[in-house]
């Protein structure tokens, strides 16, 4: 009776279907794009001087474009003080965070641990660039200058919230009975944390680091404010440090130096992808 | 160690949440206050003056209100047509297929790619085809950095809205096929209204993200200080003229920024708790 | 024995989930209208899985194959298109589903909304106060029509599926266990109204009750491992079964 209803109906499901695959394929679309065009201009830049020198002196570049040379140099002060920054917010941000997931996960019901994690929540939707403000504030105005120190508060801050929504989401799903019969053999509660549940948790801890830093290594805003940039290789802690993205960031608005920005961009990107790769390769092997 | 310590220990790390953020609440407010002192809070939120002629610096930030707003909406506006069908295919169409578990991977790739990378890509490749489409002749704008942000905030629209798809029980759908609907039904008149709620906050999350975004903003906005016209004309959101003028400020200049900085954080913060209140509520229900 | 214009009949009906395994094996039998047709055995025999079939449930779930026919007047339906399949074989599930974003009125009406059928007030009104009638449900709620279903009982929700099914005029209802998460008083009301409902329509219910079985259906159908075992009158199988496998079950030798 109504045979032509129910093709309407059916070619509207189809299309439906249709139009959603699409779309769904289209958004995949920006990824590769971008990929191949910082792989395409980027991998030519990639050599070993590129990871060994600094960013050129203007006169070194001025010189080789003099001579129709390739712009020499490389991004080594960003490396290392990417590593230097990274490392001390490691350093601070994981025991950090993991005691405070703990401490969230341990009492989820008490008002102090609904707050705390509200602000957690807080701090973690804060804006990068508002920490960069903060970090200005708080480090670089009473140490009068820019320094590695407070490029690396910027990132544990970033880092924070991260870890502890790790750790407490991965402590929370543990099974009770592994914290009852830890306790039940006789471990105080410290102990049955650091012994048992801890390394239990150590496979959604790990992912959660893994991507709090792929998070965090390419910030570029909060560095601007505390770490500042610095064209030679330095390893002091209190001057003014590099960082790889404040140096896509310098190619960028350098005209002389825009050769430059593929080969740091292709580093920075190549990082972060396999670390965040390897976070989901961890997280789905943990979770077997 | 006994329990007691152990507690405190616990105790004692967990204060630093509370204290970073009352940090952060007080410096913005403290070295705001110049700024809304000197301006009075009402004007410095109403006036577009942004000019810094020495002696008669006039500082206003509805210019970046606008453009952040205009930005993030339009942000918004593009970002839905792509991160439904992507919610809807990882959690409907192929849920739990391995090409499902791809495309998931691509747009947590996608929200792994650093913003500046973002910028960078927006302003080489994007930027040349607004140029040569005649819409706006320098090619950078609130239209250029809106469409960027939308790629940016599509992954985690959609993994949050995919998720509350998912959730949609089995029982109702199969309830609905068996009166005689076609998936397209099911999805428009069960699973949307459904999981309505949970994906209207994970859109509320997703403007949250773009609000605050620096860098793409910054490097496609064309960093200009007035009111935006329309969306094709250059403009300056909160947060890249923060990037833009901070390096170089002092004084008033620098308090204004921060001004400026104090009422982003205030927004996000706005936001970003109504999407975590409703997301609760939508989890729950 | 006069016969009757079957209005199911399951030829080598087949159903397998993986290409090794087979849920439903070569089941044939013939239901008549306006009859209650009880499917019985024990979990995992199938009985489900063969219910699913006749209205096409399997065709969601790109794994499952169904073989063989099932002809609904006559009709393969494996050759029909689903959604007029269902529209014309109605379903109650396990647990009671009302649409929770639906009002107890929408709810009733949902087959409609669903496939896109625009109806007039008064054709609405007098649906939903047919078919909430004829679950014994509309003196509960007729005052409360724009509530949410989720608001009533257990076994309110399941009459108001009965009623959702049957407002799109099913030919058959298929019912799944419609009373196994429900109390005994709710069970009750849902049996009595069964007996009611067979006037207008055939219905084919799995369950795991043996008394069920008995007190509501006419003809029962004993499975097992996927296999039809024994297929007859309700009276006869409980108290003369054929088969063994029958026998031990009913005497509940089997689980």
């Amino acid at each position: 009776m109504d045979k032509l209803k129910i093709q309407n109906r059916l070619a509207k499901d189809k299309a439906m279907m249709l139009v959603v695959c699409l779309l769904a394929a289209l958004t995949a679309v920006p990824l590769f794009a971008i990929l191949g065009e910082v792989f395409l201009r980027g991998y030519d830049q990639l050599s070993w001087t590129f990871f060994t020198e600094p960013t050129p002196t203007a006169y070194r570049v001025m010189k080789a474009i003099e001579n129709g040379e390739p712009i020499p140099g490389g991004i080594a002060n960003g490396i290392i003080g990417t590593m230097i920054m990274l490392a001390m917010a490691v350093i601070v941000a994981v025991p950090l965070g993991i005691l405070c997931g703990a401490f969230l996960a341990e009492n989820s019901k008490s008002r102090f641990a609904k707050f705390v994690s509200y602000l957690t929540d807080l701090l973690q939707g804060t804006p990068s660039v508002i920490i960069g403000i903060v970090v200005y504030i708080w480090v670089v105005v009473p140490m009068k200058g820019y320094s590695a120190i407070a490029g690396s508060v910027a990132l544990i801050i970033m880092m924070l919230p991260l870890i502890i929504r790790s750790t407490e989401e991965t402590l929370k799903i543990l099974p009770a009975s592994l914290k009852e019969a830890g306790l039940a053999l006789g471990g105080n509660r410290a102990r049955v944390m650091l012994k048992v549940q801890l390394p239990a948790a150590f496979g959604g801890i790990f992912t959660g680091v893994l991507l709090a830093i792929s998070r965090v290594i390419g910030e570029t805003a909060p560095l601007m404010f505390t770490a500042l940039g610095c064209s030679f290789i330095r390893y002091a802690i209190d001057k003014p440090i590099s960082a790889v993205p404040l140096l896509i960031w310098e190619f960028f608005n350098d005209p002389n130096l825009q050769e430059l920005i593929w080969g740091a961009s292709l580093f920075l990107l190549l990082f972060v992808l396999t670390l965040n790769l390897t976070a989901k390769y961890f997280a789905k092997k943990w979770n077997q | 160690m006994n329990d007691k310590i152990y507690k405190v220990i616990l105790f004692a790390t967990a204060l630093i949440i509370p204290t970073v953020c009352g940090g952060v609440i007080y410096a913005l407010v403290t070295d705001a206050y110049q700024a809304f002192e000197h301006f009075g809070f009402f004007k410095f939120l109403t006036s577009s003056e942004w000019s810094y002629t020495e002696g008669a610096e006039q500082y206003g930030a509805l210019p970046f209100i606008t453009g952040t707003l205009m930005t993030t909406l339009l942000a918004l506006i593009f970002c839905i047509p792509f991160s439904l069908p992507v919610a809807l295919f990882v959690g409907e169409y192929f849920k739990g297929t391995r090409i499902a578990a791809i495309l998931s991977t691509v747009t947590d790739l996608l929200a792994g790619i650093p913003s500046i990378i973002y910028g960078l890509w927006g302003f080489y490749t994007l930027r040349p085809i607004i140029m040569v489409l005649n819409i706006s002749p320098q090619g950078s704008g609130i239209l250029t950095a809106s469409l960027v942000l939308a790629i940016m905030i599509v992954p985690y629209a959609a993994s949050l809205s995919a998720e509350f798809i998912k959730m949609v029980p089995n029982d109702l759908k199969e309830g609905a096929y068996s009166l005689g609907a076609t998936r397209a039904e099911v999805i428009r008149k069960v699973v949307f209204p459904v999981a309505g709620s949970g994906i209207f906050s994970s859109y509320i999350l997703a403007i949250g993200r773009a609000l605050g975004e620096t860098m793409t903003v910054t490097m496609l906005i064309g960093n200009t200080n007035s009111i935006p016209e329309s969306i094709t004309s250059t403009g300056n959101s909160m947060a890249s003229i923060i990037a833009n003028q901070f390096g170089e400020a002092d004084d008033l200049k620098l308090s204004s920024l921060i001004a400026i900085g104090l009422i982003l954080f205030l927004i996000t913060a706005f936001i970003n708790l109504i999407g975590k209140i409703m997301i609760k509520r939508a989890r729950i229900s | 024995m006069e016969s009757v214009k079957p209005i199911l009949e399951f030829k080598k009906t087949c159903v397998s989930y993986t290409k090794q395994t087979m849920a439903v094996k070569y089941v044939s039998a013939v239901i008549e209208p306006n009859t209650i047709t009880a499917i019985m055995g024990p979990s995992g025999c199938g009985k489900s899985t063969l219910l699913r079939a006749v209205n096409l449930m399997h065709n969601l779930y790109p794994n499952i194959r169904v073989d063989g026919e099932i002809l609904l007047n006559g009709e393969n339906i494996l050759s029909m298109q689903p959604i007029d399949v269902r529209r014309r074989v109605g379903m109650v599930f396990q647990r009671p589903a009302p649409f929770p974003t639906m009002s107890i009125y929408n709810n009733v009406l949902s087959g409609y909304s669903l496939n896109g059928i625009r109806l007039s007030k008064t054709e609405k009104d007098a649906t939903v106060e047919r078919c909430l009638k004829s679950v014994a449900l509309w003196d509960e709620v007729k005052d409360v029509l724009n509530k949410k279903g989720t608001f009533l009982s257990g076994g309110q929700q399941q009459r108001l599926c009965i009623a959702r099914a049957l407002a799109m005029k099913p030919d058959v209802l298929l019912m799944d266990e419609p009373t196994s998460a429900l109390d005994p008083i709710a069970t009750a009301h849902i049996e009595e109204l069964m007996q009611e409902l067979q006037k207008e329509v055939t219905i084919l219910i799995v369950t795991h009750n043996m008394g069920q079985a008995m007190r509501i259906s006419s003809k029962s159908m004993f499975m097992y491992l996927g296999e039809l075992v024994e297929y007859d009158d309700t009276e006869t199988m409980f108290t003369n079964p054929i088969d063994e496998r029958t026998k031990a079950y009913l005497t509940g030798k089997m689980g």
